[in-house]
C-alpha cells in the first residue's frame, strides 16, 4: 500500500490485508458451527449438550475476534485489554458460583 | 498531490500551520476498551441468567420450548452474514475500492434491519400469546418461567437496541466513506499591523493568479484558509478508514453477543 506522508504518522503498523477468501472461509465455518449446535441440541445430550454449546460459542467468538475483528494482527496491548476484561468477568462468575450455591 | 496551486499573500504575513493529528492505534484501542465494558454489561446479565437457570433448571427448559428455534437460527445466519459483509467492506476500502465498500456496507445495514424485523415478528407473536412482563397470563407461570421470559425480553431487547445503534452508526459511515479520504489543513494568517487593503491570492505554479480574496482591511484581524486534500483512491491510509474499522468492531461485538444469546435461549430444550 502506498503511503502519503503528508501527515507524519509513523507510529502505527499496518496489518496485512486479509484475503477475501479467508473471510468467506471463516463465514462458512461459522455457519457450519451454528448448524452443529442446532443439531446437537436436538439430541437431548444434557450436560454434554451444554458443554458442546459453550465450546462451539467460544470457538465462534474466537473466529470473529481473531479474523473479522483483526485481533490476530493487532499489537499486544489490544490482547491485554481484552484479557483484563475477560479475567474480570471470570472473577465475577467464580465468586458468584463460590457463594450462592451454599446459601 | 500536484503542486498546481500555491497560496501566497499579497503582502507577506506570518504563516501558521495547524495539522490534524491522527492516532490510528489509539483510536482503535479506545474502541476495544469500550467493547470490553460492553462485554462486562452483557456478562453481568449472562451471570444472572446462569444463576437463575441453576436454581430453576426444569422451568428454563420448559419455557425455552416456547421459543421458535427456526427464527432464532435464521437470525443467527443473518447476523453472521452481516459480519462477513462488514469485514469485506473494510477489506475492500483498504484496497481503495470505495464503491464496493459502500455497497457491502449497505448490505450489512439491510441485514441488520432484516434481523430487527424478524425480532419484531417474534416478539409480537409472544405478546399475542399473552407472554410479556407482568401479563396476567405470565403471572400464572411457575417462578422460573417468569424469570426466563423476563431475561429473554431484557437481554434480546438490549441486544436489539445495540443492533439499532449499529445500523445508525453504519448509516453515518456510508456518508463518511463517500466523502473520504479527505485531509483538512487549516492555515491561519494573522494580519496585524498598519492599515491598507491587502488581498489573499491563489496562484498556480507559473505565478498566474487563479483567485483573489476580497480586500483585507484593518477591521479584519485574521484570515484562515482551509485546504481539503483528497488523495486518489490508490492512496488510502489506515487513518482514513479507522472510523469504519471502529464501527465494524462494534458490529462484530453485537454479533458475538448474539452467538451466546442464541444457544442460551433457543437451544436448551
Amino acid at each position: 500500500m502506498k503511503r502519503d506522508d503528508m501527515n507524519a504518522d509513523h507510529q502505527h503498523h499496518e496489518h496485512p490485508a486479509i484475503s477475501y477468501g479467508k473471510f468467506v472461509g471463516v463465514w462458512l465455518a461459522l455457519l457450519m458451527l451454528t448448524a452443529l449446535t442446532v443439531a446437537a441440541s436436538g439430541l437431548q445430550l444434557h450436560v454434554v449438550g451444554v458443554v458442546t454449546a459453550a465450546c462451539v460459542a467460544t470457538l465462534k467468538t474466537l473466529l470473529v475476534l481473531y479474523i473479522f475483528m483483526h485481533l490476530m494482527y493487532e499489537e499486544r496491548i489490544f490482547k491485554i485489554a481484552l484479557a483484563v476484561g475477560v479475567a474480570t468477568l471470570a472473577v465475577f462468575i467464580a465468586l458468584t458460583f463460590a457463594d450462592f450455591p451454599f446459601r | 498531490m500536484s503542486n498546481a496551486a500555491n497560496l501566497t499573500f499579497s503582502q507577506p504575513t506570518r504563516h501558521m500551520t495547524q495539522e490534524t493529528h491522527h492516532d490510528y492505534t489509539g483510536s482503535k484501542l479506545g474502541m476495544w476498551i469500550f467493547l470490553v465494558t460492553e462485554m462486562l454489561l452483557f456478562g453481568g446479565l449472562f451471570l444472572v441468567y446462569a444463576v437463575y437457570r441453576y436454581m430453576h433448571p426444569a422451568d428454563f427448559h420448559n419455557a425455552a420450548q416456547d421459543l421458535n428455534v427456526f427464527i432464532g437460527t435464521v437470525n443467527t445466519c443473518i447476523l453472521l452474514t452481516s459480519s462477513l459483509t462488514m469485514a469485506l467492506s473494510i477489506a475492500t476500502l483498504q484496497k481503495g475500492q470505495r464503491q464496493a465498500a459502500v455497497w457491502l456496507l449497505l448490505t450489512t445495514i439491510l441485514l441488520g434491519i432484516i434481523f430487527l424485523v424478524n425480532k419484531y415478528f417474534e416478539w409480537t407473536a409472544k405478546i399475542h400469546h399473552g407472554i410479556y412482563p407482568n401479563s396476567a397470563e405470565m403471572l400464572r407461570f411457575p417462578q422460573g418461567e417468569i424469570l426466563f421470559f423476563g431475561l429473554y425480553y431484557v437481554m434480546t431487547g438490549l441486544h436489539g437496541v445495540h443492533v439499532v445503534a449499529g445500523v445508525v452508526l453504519l448509516s453515518i459511515m456510508v456518508n463518511v466513506i463517500r466523502r473520504k479520504p479527505c485531509d483538512v489543513h487549516v492555515f491561519g494568517a494573522a494580519s496585524p499591523g498598519p492599515a491598507g487593503v491587502r488581498r489573499l491570492t491563489l496562484t498556480d505554479a507559473t505565478g498566474h493568479e487563479m483567485w483573489t480574496s476580497e480586500g483585507i482591511g484593518e477591521l479584519i484581524d485574521s484570515v484562515s484558509v482551509v485546504v481539503n486534500y483528497r488523495p486518489s483512491e490508490g492512496r488510502m491510509r489506515p487513518q482514513d478508514y479507522v472510523a469504519l474499522e471502529n464501527c465494524g468492531l462494534y458490529w462484530h461485538l453485537v454479533d458475538i453477543i448474539w452467538i451466546f444469546l442464541f444457544p442460551l435461549f433457543y437451544l436448551i430444550t
